[in-house]
């Protein structure tokens, strides 16, 4: 089993098989929808495919992604707004200006009425953003906690922003009420099913992106520097380049992933980009195993997918049971249950006490590496 | 360069074993102080290539911390200069890419990656972005050699996590091989090695100081009479005695603070 899923073969097999479920089975079993609520999760997997990366990989907690969601969500929005202006209302003036501002479009938004521009903006405003606060983090060597928790004011701060820009950003009701998406109407439920392929198949890639990145050189040096980053610097690495290109990466994939959640779940607002949904990213990569490719994936669209039924029928308790679940799983499985068959597999195979932290079962694979088995992992 | 090899051949000898001008490292008036307290005082040192330089000395004498200062993990003043480089006040990332390397008392290794990804690493400080984020295809004909030389290449797809500390220890040599280190800083090389395993590290470092500057802080007095070409004295911070093996057991100034017994017992 193991044999067939590395290897050549194996990565093909089992990138087939995942186009097939997410773009042929899926779309054709589920009803509307519940295809639009997969859609959202798989954006949500988007995000964290990139912390499985800067997490899972380099070593960062990275309890902001939010604010990198945010901004590929609202760029997006932001052109849908004006789109929709231009469209229906003639006046080129998003509707909550009217209400709320001096009916005027700010000069900021006017690059986003060009459809290029939003694409570019999307990827390359997250990124930049990503680029200069990770070389000033880096650089300055500010890591483990001190990270997590500026990552974390950094999401606060910037939902603690947008909900005071009710004139420009539509404050806490953020922008909602989108009818058309780069001209396609977004009622259609042909346009519903293609921006649902979208999502699957930017995800697809996404996974691609990180499966080369994981097992590129970078991918080794990036372990290296996640597990002993002083020791990397003497042999002439500097580990801020490479904590910083993982971050951009990581935040990049946050801000496509964001742009497209907006089309298909038709709202973004200060919620969405804030502290807890930033946490949230997190929880089903810790979850699905942050250290493995596909865990995080699975780990998001689990945890989204227990959260929209679970919040529905228990809406207070939700909170509580996410919170429980993600203790459970650092205190008692930090690799996630991606790691629990490796675990069974040792426990099997070698008496308790034979059962080294170190000692791995089989040569290294970095897809089914259950590196993250040691607790005092989670602060980093 | 044709064919890089990581080892000549024959004995080391001060002056190096190329022709032309020897590379070398030259340590003036190098002092650490922590909070007040002067760990390393006003240290002179002069290494040339092909010299297997050993330095030795009490504990607290400030071994580790010269080497630290030498390669820009603790802030010191004075001068180090590589072959004409003034290297102190550097970063220690460019210090490294300017051929100084280094090993640690505890070995550290990446002990998630396998043995070979060690050596790759290693290796591939000067890799462009796009040679990085391709796969390791091959072995690289450095890391190859690196392997046979330090004996683990039957080990190349084992994590360095489940290796025997010798074995990393010989894999941190290995590492500073294929790293293409001029400057070879070894802290504590055969620390908690077998009698066997000291014999053939020692057979290594002779081999590999043979055209590098190598400086070894070591504390086993047999393994520095063995394989030492000279030899430094550190004590309290200064540099007490430098010469030959038999020069610095002969000095009075050693004997009182340090080799004392180890010296008459080992003649």
């Amino acid at each position: 089993m193991k044999s067939l899923l590395r290897g050549r073969l194996g990565t093909v097999a089992g990138f087939t098989l995942g186009a097939v479920l997410l773009l042929g089975v899926a779309p054709a079993l589920l009803p509307a929808f519940n295809l639009g609520l997969l859609g959202k999760f798989l954006c949500f997997a988007i995000v964290a495919v990139g912390i499985g990366l800067a997490w899972g990989r380099g070593g960062m907690l990275t309890l902001g992604q939010g604010v990198f969601f945010g901004l590929g969500a609202y760029i997006m929005a932001m052109h849908m707004k004006l789109a929709d202006a231009s469209l229906f209302g003639g006046s080129g003036v998003p509707d909550f200006m009217s209400l709320y501002g001096s009916g005027e479009v700010p000069g900021w938004w006017e690059p986003f009425r060009s459809p290029a521009v939003t694409l570019l903006a999307v990827v390359l405003v997250p990124g930049l953003v990503a680029l200069v606060l990770g070389f000033a983090i880096f650089k300055r060597r500010v890591k483990g906690a001190y990270f997590a928790i500026l990552s974390q004011a950094l999401a606060a701060a910037f939902a603690v922003f947008l909900i005071g820009q009710q004139a420009t950003t539509g404050g806490s009701n953020g922008l909602n009420g989108f009818r058309s998406f780069f001209g396609f109407d977004l009622k259609d439920p042909n346009n519903k099913l293609m921006l649902y392929m979208i999502a699957a198949v930017v995800l697809l890639l996404s996974v691609a992106i990180a499966r080369q990145l994981m097992h590129s050189r970078f991918g080794e040096l990036l372990v290296a520097v996640r597990d002993q980053e002083e020791r990397v610097r003497f042999l002439g690495y500097d580990p801020a380049t490479v904590k910083t290109v993982i971050y951009v990466a990581a935040a990049v994939l946050a801000g496509v992933a964001g742009a497209l959640f907006v089309p298909i779940v038709g709202i973004i607002s200060p919620a969405d980009v804030g502290v807890i949904p930033s946490i949230a990213f997190l929880i089903g990569v810790a979850i699905g195993g942050r250290g493995t490719l596909l865990g995080p994936v699975l780990g998001a669209v689990c945890v989204a997918a227990a959260q929209s039924s679970l919040s529905s029928t228990f809406p207070s308790f939700w909170v509580y049971f996410q919170g429980l679940l993600f203790v459970l799983v650092i205190g008692f499985m930090p690799g996630g249950l991606a790691s629990l068959p490796a675990l069974l597999g040792r426990r099997r195979r070698t008496p308790p006490e034979a059962s080294d932290p170190v000692a791995p079962p089989d040569a290294p694979d970095p897809d089914v590496e259950e590196r993250a088995t040691k607790p005092e992992e989670v602060s980093r | 360069m044709t064919t890089p090899t990581l080892l000549p051949d024959g004995e080391p000898q001060a002056g190096g074993w190329r022709r032309g001008r020897p590379k070398y490292l030259e340590v003036r008036n190098l002092s650490v102080s922590f909070d007040g307290f002067l760990a390393v005082d006003n240290v002179n040192l002069d290494v040339i290539q092909g010299d297997l330089r050993f330095l030795i000395g009490p504990n607290g004498a400030g071994k580790t911390t010269v080497i630290d200062a030498i390669t820009g993990l603790v802030p010191a003043t004075g001068s180090v200069n590589h072959t004409g480089t003034e290297i102190l006040g550097r970063k220690v990332h460019k210090i490294a890419r300017l051929g100084v390397g280094r090993t640690f008392q505890t070995a550290s290794v990446f002990e998630n990656l396998s043995v070979l990804q060690n050596l790759d690493i290693a290796a591939g400080s000067s890799r462009s972005p796009l040679q990085m984020l391709r796969r390791r295809k091959s072995v690289e004909p450095a890391v190859e050699e690196a392997l046979e030389i330090i004996g683990l290449a039957g080990a190349a797809d084992k994590k360095a996590g489940i290796l025997a500390h010798g074995q990393k220890q010989w894999l941190e040599i290995g590492m500073l091989l294929v790293q293409n280190s001029d400057v070879l800083l070894l802290d504590e090389p055969i620390a908690g090695m077998s009698q066997d395993e000291r014999g053939e590290t020692g057979e290594l470092l002779r081999r590999i100081a043979a055209n590098r500057i190598t400086l070894v802080i070591e504390h086993d007095m047999d393994f520095v009479r063995e394989f030492a070409t000279s030899v430094s004295v550190l004590a309290a911070g200064k540099v007490l005695s430098e010469g030959s093996v038999a020069q610095v057991q002969a000095d009075k100034k050693v004997q009182d603070v340090y080799l004392g017994t180890a010296a008459t017992e080992g003649q």
